[in-house]
C-alpha cells in the first residue's frame, strides 16, 4: 500500500517525514511554509479528507499542523513560522472545513493565513483585544480581561438587501434548554435565505488551562469539553497520552473503554431522536425515548457510580471495573432496549405526520458534505462512510467486524434511520464486547514521558470522529493539548443544509445535526 | 394511531406509582415542591435557564427533569422560553466572558422578585475551568446568586432537591 507520505511526494512539495512514535500509524510531514498551500492542494487532488488543523507555541517559532486522512490512514503536516512574521498561506481554498480553524488559530496565535476568504475574528468576541493571542506562551492563563466583559455587539454579519428581505437574530441565549449561540437568519417570508452561525460564546480557555496539568488533570478536562460526549473526549486524550508514554494498556480496558463509549453513543441517539421527534410536536415519541434513555443513564450509574461516567477513562485504564451483576444487568437491558425499539422504530418508521415533517428537510447534499468532510450521523446520511471504529480502528474494534449504515439522501429523516440503525448496531457490538471481555488488569500504573513526547488519539464519539493532540512538557506537565471535536466540521454544513427550509424547521434541522457548542468554542 | 394508543396504553403512567424504589425522595420531594410551589408562586414556578458556558453535562440533566420518571412539570415546574416569564434563573457555568454580557442582561430582563440558582461545580465555584482569561469562573462572581446546586453534574433528583432548598429559604 502506498503510504500517505509517498501519495504527497508526488506532487513535488519538498517534505521530510519525521520521527513521531506517538503518532503511528499515522505519519509526520514536514513542511517548508512556503510550500503550506501546495501540501492541501496535494491532499485535495489526492482526494484526502481534512482533519484538523492546530498551531502550537514552540518559542522561536509558532508551529502550525493539519492532519489529513485516507482510507483510514492518517497523516500530519507541520510547519513553523516565525514569531516575527507569522504568515502562512491558507488551506481554506481547497477546503472549506478549514476556514473557521484557521480563523481560530488566527485569533489565538496571530498567524494570518494568506489567502483565506474570509478576515473576520471567529473564536474572539471582547475577552480580549485584537493583538492579543491568549494562546502565545506571554499571554498569562489569567489574561487581562476587561471588567466587565463587553458584549460583542458590532460583528460584521453578511447582510441580504432586497423587497421583503428581513433578518432574524436568535441567540445567544436561547428559547430552551441548550447551549449559547448566536445565529442571524435572512428571510423572505418563512422561507430562509441564509444562515450565519457566530460561535464561541462558551470558549472557556480549555486549550490555555490544561498548560500544566498532569495526565490525571487533563483526562478530567478532556471530560469535560462537551459534556455528552464525555468518554469519547477522555478516551482520544489518555489515547493520546499514553501513546506519547509508549504504554500499552491492559486488554480488558480496552474492552471496558469500549462499552463505556458505545453505551454514550446509545444515550445521545435516544435522547436526541426524541428531541428531534419533539420540534416536529410529536411528544409521543420525545416520551418514550426519554424514558429508554433514563433508564439507560441509571445502569450507568449502577455500573458506574455516574450517570454519564465521567472520569473512569483515566491514562492508564479505567476506574471501575464490570462484576458479573452489572454484565447479566447490560446484557438483560440490551434484550429490553431492542424489544422496546422495535415497536417504536415501527411506529416512526411510517408516520405521515413525521414523514412530512422529516422527509427532505434540511437535505445536505452529499457533494457539500464532502466538501466540509461531515463527519458521524451527518455525513453517513449523505454518504460521507467514515467511521473511525470501522476504518482505522482502535483496539479493541479491531478486533470486530461492525456494519456502518450510510445513505445519500441527507436530509432530517435519513439522519435519524442512521442514528437508529446505530443503536442497534452498538447494542450487537455490547454484546460481542461482553462476551469476549478478556480477564485481567483493568488499568497500569502511569508512566511519565520524556519532554517533548507527543501522541495522537482518534476515537469515534456519536458525533463521529475526535481527533485530539497532546505534547508533554517537563515532568510529565502538558504543553500542548489540542482536541478537535466532531462538531467543527459538522456546524459549516447547517448554515448548507437549512437554505430554503421555513424558519419554523430550523429547530429540527439544528437538532438532526447537534453540533455541540462547547466542544467547538474550547 | 393504533399502535401509538397501544403502546400508550401498554407503558402506562410510569411516573406515578414509582417503578423504581431507589429513589423513595422523588414523591416526597415532588409532593413537597408541589405544596410550596402552590403557597408562594400560585401552583406555577417559571423557571429560565441559562447556559452561561457550561459542558452540555448540566443541561442535559435539567433535560432529564422532563422526562416522565421525574415529570417535574406535575410539580408545578415549568421551563419557560423568556426570562421576563421566569421567577427563577438556573444558571450552569463557568460563565464564559463571551457570555457574561449576555447573562447580566438576563438576569436583568427578569424580573423582581427573583431567584437565581448556580447549577453544577462550575456554576458553584468555576469547576474544572476556574477563572481566567476566558471564564469568570462561578455564576457568583457575575450575578447575585441565591442558591447552589453542586454536582458535576448535579443528578435530576439533585435538582429538584436544590430547587426545592431555595424556594423554602
Amino acid at each position: 500500500m502506498t503510504t500517505l507520505f509517498e501519495l504527497f511526494s508526488r506532487h513535488h512539495v519538498y517534505m521530510q517525514e519525521e520521527s513521531a512514535p506517538g503518532f503511528a500509524p499515522a505519519c509526520l510531514m514536514r513542511v517548508n511554509p512556503d510550500d503550506w498551500g501546495r501540501i492541501a492542494e496535494a491532499a485535495r487532488t489526492e482526494n484526502c479528507r481534512w482533519v484538523a488543523a492546530w498551531g502550537e507555541d514552540r518559542g522561536d517559532e509558532l508551529s502550525v499542523n493539519a492532519c489529513f486522512e485516507k482510507e483510514g490512514a492518517y497523516a500530519i503536516a507541520r510547519t513553523g513560522v516565525p514569531r516575527a512574521k507569522p504568515v502562512l498561506p491558507s488551506h481554506s481554498p481547497y477546503y472549506a472545513a478549514a476556514d473557521r480553524p484557521e480563523r481560530h488559530i488566527r485569533d489565538m496565535y496571530g498567524i494570518a493565513f494568506t489567502g483565506h476568504p474570509d478576515t473576520r475574528r471567529w473564536t474572539r468576541h471582547q475577552a480580549w483585544k485584537e493583538g492579543e493571542h491568549p494562546l502565545r506562551r506571554e499571554f498569562p492563563a489569567d489574561g487581562h480581561p476587561p471588567v466587565p466583559t463587553a458584549p460583542d455587539e458590532h460583528y460584521p454579519f453578511l447582510h441580504a438587501q432586497g423587497g421583503g428581505v428581513y433578518e432574524i437574530p436568535v441567540g445567544p441565549v436561547h428559547a430552551g434548554i441548550i447551549e449559547p449561540g448566536h445565529f442571524r437568519f435572512q428571510a423572505v417570508g418563512e422561507t430562509i435565505l441564509n444562515l450565519e452561525e457566530r460561535l464561541g460564546y462558551t470558549h472557556k480557555g480549555i486549550e490555555k488551562i490544561a498548560e500544566g496539568r498532569d495526565a490525571m488533570a487533563l483526562a478530567r478536562l478532556a471530560g469535560r469539553v462537551s459534556g455528552d460526549s464525555t468518554v469519547a473526549h477522555a478516551w482520544a486524550a489518555c489515547q493520546a497520552m499514553e501513546k506519547a508514554a509508549g504504554m500499552e494498556i491492559p486488554e480488558r480496558a480496552e474492552f471496558l473503554r469500549a462499552i463505556m463509549a458505545e453505551r454514550e453513543r446509545i444515550a445521545n441517539h435516544l435522547g436526541d431522536i426524541g428531541a428531534i421527534c419533539n420540534d416536529v410536536s410529536f411528544t409521543f415519541a420525545f416520551y418514550q425515548f426519554g424514558r429508554l434513555r433514563e433508564v439507560w443513564q441509571r445502569v450507568n450509574h449502577e455500573a458506574y457510580g455516574h450517570r454519564f461516567m465521567m472520569d473512569c477513562i483515566i491514562p492508564g485504564g479505567v476506574t471501575s471495573d464490570m462484576g458479573d451483576q452489572v454484565t447479566v444487568a447490560m446484557e438483560k437491558q440490551i434484550t429490553f432496549l431492542r424489544m422496546e425499539l422495535e415497536g417504536l422504530y415501527n411506529i416512526i418508521d411510517d408516520l405521515p405526520s413525521l414523514e412530512d415533517r422529516l422527509d427532505t428537510t434540511g437535505y445536505l447534499n452529499p457533494d457539500t458534505a464532502r466538501a466540509f468532510g461531515a463527519l458521524g450521523y451527518v455525513g453517513r446520511a449523505s454518504g460521507m462512510a467514515f467511521d473511525v471504529r470501522k476504518d482505522s480502528p482502535y483496539a479493541p474494534y479491531n478486533r470486530f467486524s461492525m456494519e456502518v449504515p450510510v445513505y445519500q439522501q441527507g436530509d432530517v429523516a435519513t439522519r435519524v434511520k442512521v442514528r437508529a440503525e446505530e443503536i442497534l448496531a452498538s447494542c450487537f457490538l455490547m454484546e460481542k464486547l461482553i462476551d469476549e471481555l478478556p480477564a485481567g488488569q483493568i488499568r497500569r500504573d502511569w508512566r511519565i514521558p520524556p519532554s517533548g513526547a507527543e501522541g495522537l488519539g482518534f476515537t469515534e464519539g456519536f458525533r463521529g470522529e475526535i481527533m485530539t493532540y497532546v505534547r508533554f512538557g517537563d515532568n510529565g506537565r502538558i504543553a500542548r493539548f489540542f482536541p478537535r471535536d466532531p462538531s467543527w466540521l459538522t456546524w459549516p454544513t447547517l448554515e448548507k443544509c437549512i437554505r430554503d427550509n421555513i424558519v419554523p424547521d430550523f429547530p429540527v434541522c439544528n437538532k438532526s445535526i447537534n453540533g455541540s457548542y462547547s466542544g467547538h468554542d474550547l | 394511531m393504533l399502535r401509538i394508543l397501544n403502546k400508550i396504553q401498554r407503558i402506562g403512567i410510569i411516573t406515578e406509582p414509582l417503578p423504581e424504589t431507589k429513589e423513595p425522595a422523588l414523591a416526597e420531594i415532588g409532593a413537597r415542591l408541589k405544596e410550596k410551589i402552590g403557597k408562594l408562586f400560585g401552583g406555577s414556578l417559571a423557571i429560565r435557564q441559562v447556559d452561561a458556558g457550561s459542558c452540555n453535562g448540566c443541561e442535559l440533566e435539567i433535560h432529564a427533569l422532563d422526562n416522565p420518571y421525574y415529570g417535574i412539570e406535575r410539580f408545578g415546574v415549568h421551563f419557560v422560553a423568556s426570562p421576563r416569564h421566569a421567577d427563577m434563573l438556573l444558571v450552569t457555568g463557568p460563565v464564559s466572558r463571551h457570555m457574561e454580557a449576555a447573562l447580566r442582561r438576563t438576569y436583568d430582563a427578569t424580573p423582581e422578585p427573583k431567584l437565581v440558582i448556580a447549577v453544577g461545580e462550575c456554576g458553584a465555584n468555576g469547576g474544572e475551568f476556574g477563572v481566567s482569561y476566558a471564564s469568570c469562573g462561578a455564576v457568583a462572581n457575575v450575578i447575585p446568586v441565591d442558591a447552589v446546586i453542586r454536582g458535576c453534574p448535579p443528578t435530576p433528583m439533585d435538582l429538584m432537591r436544590g430547587i426545592l432548598a431555595a424556594i423554602n429559604k
